[in-house]
């Protein structure tokens, strides 16, 4: 691997070898036309964190998620995944990993014309047909109610559920394959503080039982001092730096200072 | 524990080994019930346990009384949250109550909407009315737009179908009245139903689909993005700005449209008679003048606005209708298509009648 320097060398994105990383990017490049979005972007998850992904406005936060899972193909770079090569992988292949995580799209993403039970059900019929009956809907129950959800919710249709309870069943989606790796994108915005706030608890909650890794991309600083172990900073068109918030805020770099000693910024790290 | 490793001969005692996890719920929940109670459940050969494997376990407990041992620290763990996560949820949707209640449901809907239709038609005649005492509220430049997406840019569209319409009539037309060698009289049957019924009539559905739908799908659009809200806030009624233009577009090039169906009708008639029945074209014209009677296109032109107005009306209705989310528009706008072509075959009906009971057969 060839050394980089980066800015901030105490805050590398790139992990020790023999961590062994649940993903790993490298040199990742994004370009839409003469658009540059990430340029040379090296970054490491660790398995078992919480990694909040934080950046500007443009900064390709939902690229990189999108690359990451494969829903966007990059222009160049590695990624791997659960000790797997995501880019160029045949379908079928690619499809036995993508089952391994759970991803949280901005809104919920829930299939409208099914109920919020039949929206959990779908991965789990995907994969595994043999799971009918009963017990397919008991897993959904649980699911539901692990999610945070009120027990009349399974029943009801994405179109009757309020902007909360909508990611609530997108997360109890997300969670139906017991992914390892759990992918949300600004899972905290559009809620009200009460909301995020419960909703990072939920995260934080699952995350320590379900030993889950999570990939969270957010503006919300307060979720950001709550619940993230990590949090990897875009700018630049890469990640100029992951680690603690402490640590991160002793590096001089404008948009790290004005982003996390702004007022909001030192509103949150009071709370 | 270690001992709890090697598998049981007892067969009362389930003891699964390395993976319970969700790729082997099936095997694992059909070999469950195969072992027969008083069960124990033998954990200390599981490597690694998540969710699915915790309930399967959790509901043999829960419904069979079943003994776990040798549970890890995490397994118990994962069992506990389980447990704790088992409440009865609703996992389908409240049910129907019958068919009888259905058809309730179904009658009151179809008097709901009819009734919520009547009040739009009051609500957009109110809106004329302001509109023609305040002049000055008229938008002029929407509705010559209308103008322009309504009528000119369906010429093109409505005069195919039209002459295609002639065509077909007069072929088939002339297929019967040749058994009675009176074919000649094809043209009375092309140039009569073509400017009484179907010159306003195919007009009118061709418009519901291309205009009463685009009429939904914009109105409910812009419900849905909260345009039409904030439309009210600023004081600007939304049936003066987007009902009245519509309305009036379809109420002024109805007419012009079904008059261009009918002419065009006329030609692809003329041009099958000419080309199939060897009928020269002077002929057919002056046939046309002689046997089309005046009234039959009174009749024709009284009834194109009042089909715009009802396509208009039905497609604007149905675009206020929508609430909530982005599925409500396509079927609003469905709703809307199938409702004003209903409404213009029951008109079409009524006006039959109207004109043969007054003597305009």
């Amino acid at each position: 691997m060839s050394e980089r320097r980066y800015p901030f060398p105490d805050s590398s994105p790139i992990l020790p070898d023999d961590e062994h990383p649940i993903i790993r990017v490298r040199n990742l490049e994004n370009r839409f036309g003469d658009q540059i979005v990430h340029e040379h972007l090296d970054l490491d998850v660790r398995r078992g964190e919480i990694i909040g992904v934080v950046g500007g406005s443009g900064t390709g936060k939902s690229v990189l998620m999108r690359s990451i899972i494969g829903l966007q193909k990059p222009t160049a770079g590695e990624i791997e995944v659960l000790g797997e090569n995501m880019v160029d992988r045949p379908e079928d292949e690619a499809k036995n990993i993508r089952r391994r995580w759970g991803i949280l799209f901005q809104n919920g993403a829930l299939f409208s014309t099914l109920t919020v039970a039949e929206n959990v059900q779908v991965p789990i019929r995907e994969y595994f047909p043999f799971i009918k009956g009963d017990l397919l809907d008991e897993i959904a129950s649980y699911k539901i109610v692990m999610s945070g959800l009120p027990e009349n919710a399974g029943g009801k249709y994405p179109a009757e559920l309020s902007g909360g309870m909508r990611k609530r069943a997108g997360l109890a989606r997300a969670l139906a394959l017991d992914p390892e790796l759990l992918f949300l994108d600004e899972p905290t915005a559009g809620l009200d503080p009460i909301g995020a706030q419960a909703f990072d608890l939920l995260i934080r909650g699952l995350q320590q039982r379900l030993d889950l890794t999570v990939f969270l991309i957010t503006h919300d600083l307060d979720s950001l001092y709550a619940i993230c172990d990590r949090v990897a900073v875009l700018a630049d068109h890469e990640v100029i730096a992951v680690d603690t918030i402490d640590r991160l805020l002793q590096l001089d770099h404008p948009w790290i200072q004005e982003y996390f000693n702004g007022p909001r910024g030192r509103a949150a790290a009071a709370a | 524990m270690a001992s709890a490793a090697v598998p049981q001969t007892d067969e009362h005692v389930f003891a699964p080994t390395g993976a319970l996890t969700i790729a082997r719920a099936g095997s694992t929940q059909r070999e469950l019930e195969a072992t027969p109670d008083p069960l124990t459940i033998d954990l200390a050969g599981v490597e690694r346990i998540d969710t699915v494997g915790a309930w399967l376990i959790h509901r043999t407990v829960r419904d069979r009384g079943a003994q776990v041992t040798g549970a890890s620290r995490d397994t118990q763990k994962l069992l506990e949250q389980v447990a704790e996560a088992d409440r009865a949820v609703e996992v389908k949707p409240p049910k129907s109550s019958g068919a009888v209640a259905e058809l309730g449901i179904a009658a009151i809907t179809i008097g709901r909407t009819f009734a919520g239709l009547i009040g739009f038609f009051g609500a957009s005649l109110i809106g004329f009315a302001s509109v023609i005492t305040h002049p000055k509220r008229f938008r002029f430049n929407a509705v010559v737009q209308q103008f322009d997406v309504v009528g000119v840019r369906a010429l093109w569209i409505i005069g195919v179908m039209s002459f295609l319409i002639g065509v077909v009539v007069g072929q088939q037309g002339a297929v019967q009245l040749q058994q009675f060698g009176a074919e000649v009289y094809t043209i009375n049957l092309i140039g009569r139903i073509t400017v009484r019924e179907l010159g306003p009539l195919m007009t009118a559905i061709m418009v519901a689909g291309r205009s009463g739908s685009a009429f939904a799908a914009q109105i409910g659009t812009m419900k849905i993005t909260e345009e039409v809200d904030a439309m009210r806030t600023i004081g600007v009624s939304p049936v003066e700005a987007l009902v009245v233009p519509r309305v009036l577009a379809a109420i002024i090039t109805m007419p012009l449209l079904a008059f261009w169906a009918m002419l065009t009708a006329i030609i692809g008639g003329g041009v099958f008679c000419w080309l199939g029945l060897g009928i020269p074209v002077v002929t057919y014209v002056q046939r046309i003048a002689e046997v089309v009677p005046a009234s039959d296109l009174w009749v024709g032109l009284i009834k194109a606005p009042v089909f715009g107005f009802i396509i208009a009306l039905a497609g604007c209705f149905q675009g206020m209708l929508v609430a909530n989310d982005a599925e409500q528009v396509g079927l609003k706008t469905t709703s809307a298509v199938v409702q004003s072509i209903f409404l213009v075959i029951v008109l079409d009906a009524v006006f039959a009648v109207f004109f043969s009971s007054i003597g305009w057969l």
